[in-house]
C-alpha cells in the first residue's frame, strides 16, 4: 500500500500571520513557518496505519520554496517513510489550479494507493486542492473524515459536519481529506527526529514530473484589490441586569449564532 | 564504539530541544493542576513521555536509548525544569543514578539484561541508598550484604526512595565485609519482586505532589551472584559517585528551568495585575524583584553549561558541578520566594503555580547531596588540590 500525504507549510498559527500587501500572498518572512497542524492528523493516519500494516510506504509530499525542506522532514520525523518537494521558481505565487495541476502530476510520478490531505489549510482555508487534485486524477474523493478504515480495496469513513454524519466509501485508489475532528497527531519522537535526517527526500521541478504544465501562458486568477486587516473594534458589552438575558440572545440572533 | 555515530548531532538535538519545549507547553502544563491534585501522573501522560524517549535520553542508543552528551543532558534538563518537578521525577530515576550505574559500570550481561527496559520505560530503576542515619553520609550505612552458596542476601532498610512504589529494580546500596574483615559500600541490581522486598506506603510530602517516595525494606533478599554491579567489588560505589557528581549537574539545570518559569509568571502577572490605575509592573519595587530573578536565572543558566561542559571534557568532574548545584538550588530558592513576594496574596493560593513552585524547590536543596554537602565538597577539593600543587 502506498500512501501519498500532501503536506502544506503555513505560517504557525500561534504567531502573527501577515499578508504581502504588493502582492497578496502570505507573508512567508513574518512568522514561523510549521506543518499545517490538519496535515499533521492526515500524517497520524498514514503513519499509525503503515505501523500496524507492513509493506505500507508513506510518502510526504509538498509544493513549497525550498525552505521547506525544514518543515517537510517534520513529516518524515513523525514516521513517514519518504519525502518529495516540488520546488520550481515558475510556481512563485501558484493559485489553487496551478497547485492542483502540480500536485496532480507529482501524484502520478510517485504513484499511489491513497491520497491523504487536510480538508482545508490553516492560511488561505481555501478547501479545494483535495477535490481539485481528485478531479485531475479522475479518482473519488472522500471529503472531511473524522474516522478512516482503510483495508487494500477500498477506504471508508466518517465525514461529519455540525448538521450530518455521512458513512462515505470508496474503492481504491481514492483521495481522503481529514476534517480536524479526526485524531490529534503525535509529536515526532527524539529518535524520529535522529532518524528523518537519513530517510530519502528529493527535490524535484516540473520539468522532472513528466508532465507539460504551462505555468504563465495567462493568469489563472487576478487580484483586485487587497487591504490590511481592519483594527478591531471594542466588542458589545452586554450588563448584567434583567435585561441581559434578552440582550444577549439579541445580539447572537443579530449575528446569527443561534 | 564510533562516537559520532552514536552521539547526537547539534542539529538534531536542536530540534528534539524545541520538539520538547512544544511537548512541555502543548501537553504537561495543561496537565500541572491535575498532577498535583491527583497526585499522580496522568497514565496517558507517562505514555506520551515513553514514546518521545525521555526515560532513556541519557542512556546510550546501542541499548535503545537517546544517548545525548552531557551538555545536552543539561539543556533538555533546563526544559524538564518548567514545568511541575514531578514529571522529570517519573523518568528521572532511569536516566540518573540507576540507568548511569548500570550502563557505565556494568557487566555485559547486566548491560543486556535491563538497559533496554530502562531506556524504554518498560523497566522502572530507583536507586536506593539513604537510610535513617545514612543521607548525608552514606558510610555509615546499615543495609548488608553477605555471601550465600548462590549469591548474595541483602538485608536492611531504605527511606525516601524515589519512584519506589512503582519500581521493577532498586539499584540498592549495601555494606559488603570481605574475607580480611574489611567493609565497604557495593551495589547490586534488586528485582523489586525478589521475596523479601517490601515497599512502603508513600510519604507525604512538602511539594512535588505526583513524584512518590518510600521506605523499601529488604529482608534476607536473595540474588544471585550477578547481582554485583560491575560484577567485582570496589566498582560499584565508584560508579555511584561518578553518577552522582553528574547527576548534581541535572539537577542545577532543573533549579534553572523553574526558575526561569517563576520569572516568567512572575513577569506575566506583573503585566496584568493592577494597584490602583496601575499596574504593578510599573512599581520600581516590583521591577527591582524581577530584575534579581532575570540575574538569578541568568548565572544560574550559565553556570550549568560551563559546568556540564568541564564535566564532559573531563576538566572537572567534582567541584563544578557541586557549584552548580549549590548555587542554582539556592538560587531558586530566592526567585521562588521572590515570585510569590511579586503574587502578593495570590502568590500564597493554589491557583496560581507560584505557589507550586515556591515549595517544590524546596527539595532542590536537600536531595543529591545537601547544600552542606556540596560546601563540603567544594572545600575539601579545592584544600586537596592546593596541598597537590604544593
Ligand atoms: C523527596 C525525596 C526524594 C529522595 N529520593 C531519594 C532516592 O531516590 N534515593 C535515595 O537514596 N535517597 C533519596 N532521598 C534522600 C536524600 O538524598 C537525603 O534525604 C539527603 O541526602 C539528606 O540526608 P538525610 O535526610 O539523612 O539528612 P541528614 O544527612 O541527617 O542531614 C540533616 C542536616 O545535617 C546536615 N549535615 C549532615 N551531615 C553533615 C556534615 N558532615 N557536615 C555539615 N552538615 C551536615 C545536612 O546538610 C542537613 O542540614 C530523597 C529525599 C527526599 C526528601
Amino acid at each position: 500500500m502506498k500512501i501519498v500525504v500532501l503536506v502544506k507549510e503555513v505560517p504557525d498559527t500561534w504567531g502573527e500571520r501577515l499578508l504581502d500587501l504588493e502582492t497578496g500572498l502570505a507573508d512567508r518572512v513574518s512568522s514561523e513557518r510549521v506543518i499545517d497542524e490538519i496535515v499533521e492528523r492526515g500524517l497520524e493516519f498514514a503513519i499509525s496505519f503503515a505501523e500496524k500494516n507492513d509493506g505500507t510506504e508513506v510518502i510526504a509530499l509538498s509544493m513549497a520554496p525550498e525552505e521547506a525542506t525544514g518543515t517537510l522532514r517534520k513529516a518524515l520525523a513523525m514516521g513517514a517513510d519518504r519525502g518529495v518537494l516540488i520546488v520550481d521558481e515558475a510556481l512563485h505565487g501558484a493559485d489553487i489550479t496551478l497547485t492542483a495541476q502540480v500536485l496532480a502530476a507529482a501524484l502520478e510520478h510517485i504513484g499511489f494507493d491513497l491520497i491523504v490531505s487536510g480538508d482545508q489549510s490553516t492560511d488561505g482555508a481555501g478547501g479545494v486542492v483535495p477535490s481539485a487534485v481528485a478531479e485531475l486524477l479522475d479518482i473519488p474523493q472522500l471529503p472531511r473524515l473524522a474516522t478512516v478504515d482503510l483495508n487494500e480495496k477500498e477506504v471508508t469513513g466518517a465525514h461529519v459536519t455540525d448538521r450530518i454524519t455521512l458513512s462515505l466509501s470508496a474503492p481504491l485508489p481514492a483521495m481522503i481529506s481529514v476534517s480536524e475532528r479526526f485524531a490529534e497527531p503525535r509529536f515526532p519522537n527524539f529518535k524520529g527526529i535522529m532518524a528523518a535526517k537519513k530517510k530519502p527526500f528529493e527535490v524535484l521541478g516540473i520539468a522532472e514530473l513528466g508532465k507539460n504544465i504551462s505555468v504563465l501562458d495567462r493568469p489563472r486568477s487576478i487580484m483586485t484589490e487587497i487591504a490590511g486587516k481592519p483594527p478591531r473594534e471594542s466588542g458589545v458589552k452586554v450588563t448584567a441586569d434583567e435585561n441581559s438575558g434578552r440582550d444577549l440572545a439579541e445580539f447572537l440572533k443579530k449575528n446569527q449564532l443561534i | 564504539m564510533n562516537m559520532s555515530e552514536n552521539s547526537v548531532s547539534q542539529e538534531d538535538f536542536v530540534e528534539i530541544l524545541g520538539g520538547l519545549r512544544q511537548f512541555i507547553r502543548e501537553k504537561v502544563m495543561p496537565l500541572e493542576r491535575e498532577i498535583a491534585e491527583g497526585d499522580a501522573i496522568p497514565e496517558s501522560l507517562r505514555s506520551q513521555a515513553k514514546d518521545l524517549g525521555l526515560f532513556g535520553y541519557a542512556i546510550g542508543q546501542e541499548w535503545g536509548g537517546i544517548g545525548l552528551d552531557p551538555v545536552q543532558e543539561a539543556e533538555l534538563a533546563i526544559e524538564l525544569g518548567y514545568t511541575s518537578l514531578a514529571f522529570r521525577s517519573m523518568f528521572g530515576t532511569n536516566n540518573g543514578i540507576a540507568g548511569q550505574v548500570i550502563s557505565g559500570f556494568g557487566t555485559d550481561s547486566q548491560k543486556e539484561t535491563w538497559l533496554e527496559g530502562i531506556a524504554s520505560g518498560d523497566i522502572v530503576a530507583s536507586f536506593a541508598l539513604t537510610e535513617t542515619g545514612a543521607g548525608s553520609n552514606p558510610s555509615s550505612m546499615r543495609t548488608k550484604a553477605v555471601t550465600t552458596k548462590s549469591g548474595w542476601s541483602i538485608s536492611g532498610e531504605k527511606r525516601y526512595i524515589t519512584n519506589a512504589p512503582s519500581a521493577d529494580v532498586f539499584i540498592t546500596f549495601a555494606k559488603v565485609t570481605d574475607d580480611a574483615g574489611k567493609s565497604a559500600v557495593e551495589v547490586f541490581i534488586v528485582p523489586s519482586n525478589s521475596p523479601g522486598v517490601t515497599v512502603g506506603p508513600h510519604d507525604k510530602k512538602m511539594g512535588q505532589a505526583g513524584a512518590w517516595t518510600a521506605d523499601v525494606h529488604f529482608d534476607e533478599v536473595a540474588v544471585t551472584e550477578d547481582a554485583l554491579v560491575g560484577g567485582k567489588f570496589g566498582v560499584g560505589y565508584r560508579a555511584a559517585m561518578t553518577s552522582l557528581a553528574k547527576g548534581r549537574i541535572t539537577i542545577a539545570a532543573l533549579a534553572v528551568g523553574q526558575a526561569q518559569r517563576a520569572l516568567d509568571e512572575s513577569l506575566s502577572y506583573a503585566a496584568i495585575a493592577k494597584q490602583g490605575d496601575d499596574i504593578i509592573g510599573n512599581f520600581q519595587l516590583v521591577q527591582a524583584m524581577l530584575a534579581d530573578q532575570q540575574v538569578g536565572v541568568s548565572s544560574g543558566r550559565s553556570l550549568v553549561l560551563d559546568a556540564a561542559r568541564n564535566y564532559a571534557s573531563g576538566a572537572d568532574t567534582r567541584i563544578g558541578p557541586s557549584v552548580a548545584k549549590l548555587y542554582c538550588t539556592e538560587m531558586v530558592g530566592r526567585v521562588a520566594d521572590l515570585a510569590v513576594q511579586i503574587h502578593g496574596g495570590a502568590g500564597y493560593i493554589r491557583d496560581y503555580f507560584v505557589e507550586q513552585i515556591y515549595r517544590d524547590v524546596r527539595l532542590l536543596r536537600l536531595y543529591e547531596g545537601t547544600s552542606e554537602i556540596q560546601r563540603l565538597i567544594i572545600g575539601s577539593n579545592l584544600v586537596k588540590q592546593e596541598l597537590a600543587s604544593n
